[in-house]
């Protein structure tokens, strides 16, 4: 039997439901998918995240190829606006008909617009799409101060996006509190305070009667009682409202507040006719996350299915409604709502700390007899979340004084509560994927040992994260049940990871190799461990890298100051901060690469790269480089790179700032920094963004007021969207940050983990490094600043350092005892330069002589 | 060089002091490339200097380490490891190399034959 599935909606839940059914592979299934949007599924739980850099395209839930599968039509800017259920089919607005034989009704949600007087005007916005982004910053960009009207969950995210733009920023809520649904008055307060802090200015118990042409602003708000607000933009975020009205103009049952009555398999009354997601009205409510809408995208997917493979139907899942526990971070701040929030259930009883200089509040609802956790409120630390979450939810019996659940411990120890073995197999750890612990312990021992890759496996964590803490409790208890060892030791000579080696560098003002390992380490050393502590040595002490007792730890690359190549010669490459160079500059290179015989090609980075030299050559190069006024581009070190750039506001019609300028200052301060990898910056002077800063380590982007920082982008095996960790900043102001930023990498980066990988990895994410970079939250900034600065102040080109050092100079020969050259390299033209000979040719080619070198 | 240096079969290739301690340095013997490896400042080996898996003469320019009780010279080509003991090459054991005779006499040091 071959069924007709016609499906209005892909969003987020109407998206998961044609992944279970491709998943499933249910035979004869024939899928059309309207999708009102011009874009398909996006995240739209992570949707601030494109004021921090991401864009539309990195936002995307569609595995690239989804739609090409045989079997799925989708309809881009396409909307449903008629259904006859008579004929069973759909009419779309542009007059198209569509016959179904089964329907789904993933319509979502619409963001509800308070009936004010003046709501339509220019700039009164909503929060809901990409579109809507859109809109937001390009009013954004002519304006100077917006309101949110809504200070729930969606509100205050919006406003920190406003915020972000850097907008004088405002949040204007009906009831008395912030975020009324989920957290108590208590509670309230301190986010109020909190975020308060952060800049927002936050007016509850403000009803809003109309909206009219402001003085100082684009828009004057006035309020019931008698003030008003003036603003340029006005974004709605009064809560969400079931998209419902197809349904209620076919008549399937709607609920009172809005939303399609659905059963326990999410059949309307209509049993052809199914509703999911925030649509879908179901025990009395609508469910406003995204898992409660995954749970019924995998009912219906398996409903469907059964009736394609005719199976018996008795087995199959149903919906039987949702936890509604929620942790997130507002603004930066941890906010928790856990089941019965405000204490509600008869007979109940609460505990409550607050804290009000570290601003936490934190609240626990037990049973009447003390032995069940009902629900928790958390403001401002939300670690116990994933705990409390699995004790209410398991239903798992209290210890004797449940507040030390929520109390600080005085000693620092660990709080009682659940390890992670205290756990059912049948816990549902990430709810968004329905992802059980014993999912995730069989993952473990089918080979999964990082977080990463049980994302992949198992799906846990991958969509709103708030699991991710107790994943990893999970995946590290399994693993040591399984007797794997859990440990990030650097090497067998050293039970430690690089930042704790980092530390007793540190510390203990180590100075050699020789000394670390006697004192903390085993065994010679290898090429694994020598390199990092030669990296650390550098990036704490900065003495030459050639210097007697840490030659031998460089790899072969530092130990000759060049790049090897494949066939054993090595490629030089001279700085040119910023990519500038002068036409004597470029005379001279050229002349040395010819007289050398030297392939030269142009890196990414913005400077020459010439290859083909022998090991003996080189300090004859640099010699010819260095009197030419060149110094050392530390192309070999895992050290900054280049700081690329864009001409910038000297030449550009376009250039608001002078990136060139800067990036030669950035190149300048930090180069030959060594790093636990390669680091690469760029400046562009404008936001065209023409030096690509977005893919780097560090790109800076010149602004009308200043400098945007952006961080831990890459564009190498994995590319990744740099962030935005600071906007509009002075050049004193960046130089400052990125000194902290970097400095902090080095400190706690794992071995040749690039800043990408570390950021991925970090926990608390940008947050947390915007909190150490720019709030000091750690303490460390001034000491970052000066380790920083004495690297600068050290600063010496290693290749001039060398070619005056007899001792390294005589490094630079094939043979100890011959001042032959290597007779196994051996070269071929191609394309008017030279190349390194294959092993055919270098066979034919050996016949006549040995090459000699000068 | 002492005659009966290069009666025995032994050739006189550098002073001791123009090894870096825990590096490498190649001699030309024969028109044979030899990788000789000072590790800590007496122990001396000797391998092939070509690295069989790239087809270029580095082995030299290897970081010297240890892995459990054997000690061994990391390739800077493709990091393959090989035992200064035997030559074997730990990863690809097909692209095991030679070692050779080497010892240090009054600060000079001597290599002799491959060990077959």
């Amino acid at each position: 039997m071959a069924i007709k599935l016609l499906v209005i909606g892909n969003g987020m839940v109407g998206h998961k439901l044609l992944e279970e059914l491709v998943a499933r592979q249910p035979p004869g299934l024939d899928i059309t998918v309207l999708c009102e949007e011009s874009r398909p599924a996006y995240d739209r739980v992570h949707l601030s995240e494109f004021f921090s850099g991401k864009r539309a395209e990195d936002l995307s839930l569609v595995t690239p190829g989804f739609f090409d599968q045989p079997g799925l039509h989708l309809r881009l800017a396409s909307r449903a606006a008629h259904i006859d259920r008579a004929q069973k089919r759909v009419t779309t607005a542009d007059g198209e008909v569509i016959a179904y034989d089964k329907l789904v009704l993933a319509t979502g949600s619409k963001p509800f617009v308070p009936p004010i007087p003046g709501n339509d005007r220019p700039a009164c916005l909503v929060y809901r799409t990409i579109d809507d982004l859109e809109a937001m910053t390009t009013w954004g960009a002519s304006s100077r101060t917006g309101v949110v009207i809504g200070g729930g969950l969606l509100g205050l995210e919006c406003a920190k996006a406003l915020r972000d733009m850097g907008l004088e920023t405002h949040v204007v809520e009906f009831a008395p509190r912030l975020m009324a649904v989920q957290v108590d008055d208590v509670g309230g307060q301190m986010l109020r305070r909190k975020i308060e802090e952060l800049g927002v200015t936050v007016h509850t118990g403000k009803s809003t009667t109309d909206i009219v042409d402001g003085e100082s602003a684009r828009h004057r708000m006035k309020f019931a009682d008698g003030s008003h607000l003036d603003t340029d933009i006005i974004v709605f975020s009064a809560g969400i409202r079931p998209r419902d009205e197809l349904a209620r103009q076919c008549e399937l049952g709607v609920g009172e507040r809005g939303g399609i009555h659905v059963d326990n398999y999410c059949r309307t009354r209509d049993w052809d006719v199914y509703a999911i997601g925030e649509c879908a009205y179901w025990g009395g409510k609508t469910f406003g996350l995204v898992a409660p809408g995954y749970d019924m995208a995998r009912v219906v997917a398996a409903h469907l299915s059964a009736l394609l493979e005719r199976k018996h139907i008795q087995a199959l899942p149903e919906f039987i409604g949702a936890d509604m526990s929620t942790k997130l971070k507002l603004m930066g701040v941890d906010v928790a709502s856990i089941g019965d929030a405000h204490g509600t259930t008869p007979g109940s009883r609460c505990y409550q700390f607050s804290d009000e200089r570290r601003q936490i509040y934190k609240k626990l609802v037990v049973s009447g007899d003390g032995k069940q956790l009902l629900g928790g409120v958390l403001v401002g630390d939300a670690a116990e979340y994933g705990t409390l979450l699995q004790m209410m939810l398991n239903g798992i019996e209290l210890p004797e004084d449940p507040e030390f659940l929520i109390l600080p411990s005085p000693d620092g120890k660990a709080k009682p509560g659940l390890g992670a073995d205290a756990l059912p197999a049948s816990a549902q750890i990430c709810s968004c994927n329905n992802v059980s612990k014993g999912q995730l312990c069989e993952a473990v021992a089918a080979g999964a040992t990082s977080v990463s890759e049980l994302k992949v496996v198992t799906k846990a964590g991958s969509t709103c994260g708030g699991c991710v803490p107790l994943v990893t409790q999970i995946m590290k208890a399994e693993m040591k049940r399984q007797g794997m060892a859990v440990n990030n030791h650097l090497c067998e000579h050293f039970a430690y990871s690089r930042q704790e080696l980092y530390h007793l560098v540190r510390v203990e003002h180590i100075k050699c190799f020789d000394e670390l390992i006697d004192r903390h380490g085993k065994g010679l050393g290898c090429d694994i461990c020598k390199p990092v502590v030669a990296s650390i040595l550098a990036s704490c002490w900065n003495e030459f890298v050639l210097q007697r007792e840490h030659a031998s730890l460089q790899d072969s690359n530092d130990y000759f100051l060049a790049n090897i190549q494949k066939d054993g010669t090595y490629s030089v490459v001279p700085r040119m901060a910023g990519g500038e160079v002068t036409p004597d500059g470029l005379i001279a290179v050229g002349q040395i690469a010819k007289k050398y015989g030297l392939y030269t090609k142009i890196t990414g980075g913005q400077r020459v790269d010439m290859f083909g030299a022998r090991m003996e050559q080189l300090p004859l190069i640099w010699e010819e480089l260095i009197s030419a006024g060149f110094e050392s581009g530390h192309a070999y070190g895992k050290a900054v790179r280049t700081v690329k750039s864009c001409v910038g506001s000297t030449w550009c019609r376009y250039g608001v700032q002078d990136s060139v300028g800067t990036a030669i200052e950035l190149e300048n301060r930090y180069k030959g920094l060594r790093s636990p990898h390669k680091l690469k910056f760029a400046v562009s002077g404008c936001t065209r963004e023409c030096a690509e800063a977005q893919s780097k380590d560090v790109g800076v982007i010149a602004t009308e007021k200043g400098w945007n920082l952006y961080v831990c982008g890459n564009g190498g095996m994995k590319p990744r969207h740099a962030e935005l960790l600071a906007g509009d900043l002075d050049t004193s102001t960046l130089i400052q940050y990125i000194d902290r930023f970097l400095m902090f990498y080095i400190r706690t980066a794992d071995r040749l983990q690039r800043t990408s990988v570390w950021r991925d990895n970090l926990e608390g994410g940008l947050d947390y490094l915007k909190e150490v970079v720019i709030h000091d939250k750690l303490g460390i900034a001034g000491e970052l600043e000066a380790e920083m600065q004495h690297i600068v102040n050290t600063y010496e080109c290693e290749w001039k350092k060398a070619v005056n050092d007899p001792q390294t100079r005589r490094r630079f020969h094939h043979f100890v005892n011959s001042n032959e050259g290597d007779g196994n390299v051996a070269f071929v033209p191609e394309r008017g330069q030279i190349r390194p000979a294959r092993s055919n040719e270098k066979r034919s080619l050996r016949i006549p002589a040995n090459v000699v070198t000068e | 060089m002492d005659d009966s240096l290069t009666k025995h079969g032994w050739v006189l290739v550098c002073e001791l002091e123009d090894i870096v301690p825990n590096t490498g340095v190649c001699a030309l013997v024969d028109d044979e490339q030899v990788a000789v490896f000072r590790v800590g400042e007496h122990e001396l080996y000797a391998i092939d200097n070509v690295d069989p898996n790239a087809g270029a003469s580095v082995l030299s320019r290897g970081l010297i380490g240890s892995l459990g009780e054997r000690v061994v010279v990391a390739s800077p080509i493709y990091k393959q490891h090989f035992d200064l003991h035997t030559g074997e090459c730990l990863e690809a054991p097909e692209h095991s190399v030679r070692t050779w005779q080497v010892r240090i006499d009054r600060g000079l040091v001597l290599l002799g034959q491959p060990k077959r």
